[in-house]
């Protein structure tokens, strides 16, 4: 995983809440077996429409999305976060985020910070005044930069250091599998196994 | 110390605990399909890895699967390789498969019940959000991302931050022709799409213990609806009754271990949650969603609201583009709405007792001419119980569409799919846009709404046949 420590880049303000995954990204794309490729899904009912705020070209290139409230909500579906990463966005800020999706973005590098909805609103004005405004997401000192307003964010310690290394979980988790394994030699004979298997 | 239900499960898998880290928590039971595991699999490969215990996992096809010509081959082909991967990679990783074809296969949250390898106190994980379903057994059950799955194949575990406790109590009587389905939709109305966040929701109250485990499953299973990962209630007799029967039930002196253990998996007096809601049984009516998230719902007798009458601005907005969407009318009777398409299937509502409840309805009638419906039982096996009892040639004489078993319309990924503007009265979980087809329409109701509706052609409970 790519480490993260800093982003600068521009924003795109998507002033809706309750942005589930199926808007996101629609089950239709999903039947891809890779990784990549999920951008031509991304909000791919919206983005017909040429007024939709991802069409206008001043906001072409943002690499920040600022979202409603409740941002990811429904499906576990992971390739949410692909396809966000696919088109080119590497933040999203929202003052809430649905359990399942902040947990995939941070297992896959994409930052998702939690704001205030007053500051994301402060956010909002910012950038469709001027969409331009260079935004900094800063993880290393938990903070977003605009102009001159620093706007703190909070992170637990480990995730934000595991982002920041770009470190790989499983490879962390398998450095204690002899812990995973002690467990395992005590866990009662009546668990169920899938094998071999009973109809 | 007094602990909840979720605090025990969560306390008896803890593998490592340490200062500054998340809890490394032991997965029991990992649940596999189609849609989200290929990357997975990739991933281990990529590594040099193996799945850890292959004895503990178990992959059925049910996302992106069709409901009709099943003995043939798929005929969508990038839905063809997603299946045909799934199959390779679950023979070079030595992964028991229920296959297209196979009397266990069917909805992933369906077959797991009825294999009985879901059972109380267990830890059980899926790359699907509705794994919450298996908390109806008093299983802490959660959906998990793709990453997190090659997390488990790799080492039976997860890295997890402790949830919050929050308590839904409920209780009393539900009136006639309340049921399950309802009750959960009036909590999330309740609570909303984000009120459940952070939180492990234990169901309590008199209501609930008086469900069957397959309306406790129901309950469980639109959990992540009000946004909370993972929903349970506490196992007893009818639990261990209904788990006693299947497959999969510890033997002998491992029955009596098992049991011993599940008696003890409640939440102590004196416990104490972070949040406590209550809800009176007999204040509950059938209910229907109007918008498009699973908390814009309202009792079946109710009016299309007016988002004019809403306080919260961001709340009124997003009423004022769900009605644009739905193409509803404030003020509107819900029950004038007229639906073209009735789903009764899902994880939700796709179990053997939802079948019969729609059939006991429709029995002897005909559907209204206007509307078109598919009934896709939630597995194969549900499928082959139904076809026992007769109740395939009740929803065939109905004029229904007789299914094979998967996720289906639910999510509209394979060809069921609700076309532009397209009206359903669904048994499903997500209202939300596009869901069941680009620019269809959903409004999640109970079988028994399904099924008057498919009868009247407007939203409809039994009362008003």
């Amino acid at each position: 995983m790519e480490k993260f420590i800093s982003h600068t880049g521009t924003a795109v303000p998507l002033r809706r809440s309750n942005v589930d995954t199926d808007q996101i990204i629609p089950a239709v794309y999903l039947k891809r077996v890779t990784k990549s490729g999920f951008e031509d899904g991304l909000f791919a009912a919206w983005r017909n429409d040429p007024e939709f705020v991802l069409n206008q070209p001043q906001y072409k290139d943002a690499t920040i999305l600022v979202a409603g409230a409740d941002f990811g909500t429904g499906s576990s579906r992971e390739h949410a976060v692909w396809a966000l990463q696919n088109y080119g966005f590497k933040a999203v800020i929202s003052s809430r985020f649905a359990d399942i999706f902040r947990g995939n973005s941070l297992k896959g590098g994409l930052l998702t910070v939690i704001l205030p909805q007053d500051v994301v609103e402060k956010i909002w004005g910012a950038i469709e005044v001027d969409p331009a405004t260079p935004v900094t997401v800063d993880l290393e000192a938990k903070n977003v930069r605009l102009g001159s307003d620093i706007y703190p964010f909070e992170l637990d310690d480990y995730t934000r250091w595991r982002l920041m290394e770009g470190l790989d979980d499983i490879g962390l988790t398998l450095k204690n599998i002899d812990e995973v394994t002690a467990y395992e030699s005590k866990r009662p004979s009546y668990k169920p196994k899938t094998l071999p298997a009973r109809s | 110390m007094s602990k909840t239900l979720a605090e025990k499960i969560w306390a008896d898998h803890v593998v490592r605990s340490a200062e500054g880290e998340p809890d490394l928590v032991y997965i029991d039971l990992h649940l596999i399909h189609e849609v989200t595991s290929a990357q997975a699999f990739d991933g281990l490969r990529l590594a040099g890895r193996t799945v850890r215990r292959p004895d503990l996992t178990i992959a059925t096809e049910d996302h992106n699967t069709p409901t009709l010509n099943i003995d043939q081959p798929i005929a969508d082909p990038v839905s063809r390789l997603q299946v045909d991967t799934l199959r390779k990679n679950a023979a070079e990783f030595g992964v028991r498969i229920h296959s297209l074809g196979d009397a266990e296969q069917g909805i992933v949250h369906v077959v797991g019940p009825q294999l009985g390898i879901t059972q109380p106190g267990m830890t059980i994980v899926c790359g699907d959000s509705h794994t919450s379903t298996h908390g109806a057994f008093g299983a802490l059950a959660f959906g998990i991302g793709t990453s997190e799955v090659e997390h488990v194949l790799a080492t039976q575990t997860l890295p997890l931050v402790r949830p919050k406790t929050m308590a839904i109590n409920v209780d009393g009587v539900l009136p006639d022709g309340v049921t399950a389905k309802d009750v959960i939709l009036a909590i999330i109305a309740k609570i909303g799409t984000g009120g459940g966040q952070g939180y492990v929701i234990e169901y309590r109250g008199s209501t609930i213990r008086n469900l069957s485990m397959e309306g406790r499953m129901t309950i469980c299973n639109m959990s992540i609806e009000a946004g909370a990962r993972a929903g349970l209630i506490a196992p007893d007799e009818t639990t261990f009754e209904y788990v006693k029967s299947k497959p999969h039930a510890p033997q002998g002196e491992d029955w009596d271990a098992a049991v011993a253990y599940w008696k003890t998996l409640h939440t102590d007096e004196g416990a104490k949650f972070d949040t406590e809601i209550f809800l009176k049984a007999e204040e509950l009516a059938p209910f229907v969603t109007w918008g498009t998230n699973p908390g814009q719902g309202l009792p079946l007798n109710a009016s299309v609201p007016n988002p004019a009458d809403i306080v919260d601005v961001e709340e009124r907005g997003a009423a004022e583009r769900a009605l644009t969407y739905m193409g509803l009318e404030a003020g509107v009777p819900l029950k004038s709405i007229k639906v073209d398409t009735i789903f009764l299937g899902s994880c939700t509502n796709g179990r053997i007792e939802d079948l019969r409840a729609a059939a006991e309805i429709i029995k002897g009638k005909k559907k209204a001419d206007s509307v078109r419906m598919l009934v896709v039982p939630g597995s194969a096996r549900v499928r082959l119980q139904a076809e026992q009892e007769g109740l395939d040639k009740v929803f065939i004489d109905f004029g229904a569409e007789w299914r094979n078993a998967g996720c289906s319309m639910c999510l509209g990924m394979n060809p069921d799919q609700l076309a532009v503007g397209e009206r359903s009265a669904s048994t499903s979980n997500r209202n939300f846009e596009g869901r069941q087809g680009k620019g269809g329409r959903t409004h999640l109701v109970s079988p028994l709404v399904a099924a008057a509706t498919a009868i009247r052609g407007t939203l409809s409970s039994p009362a008003d046949l």
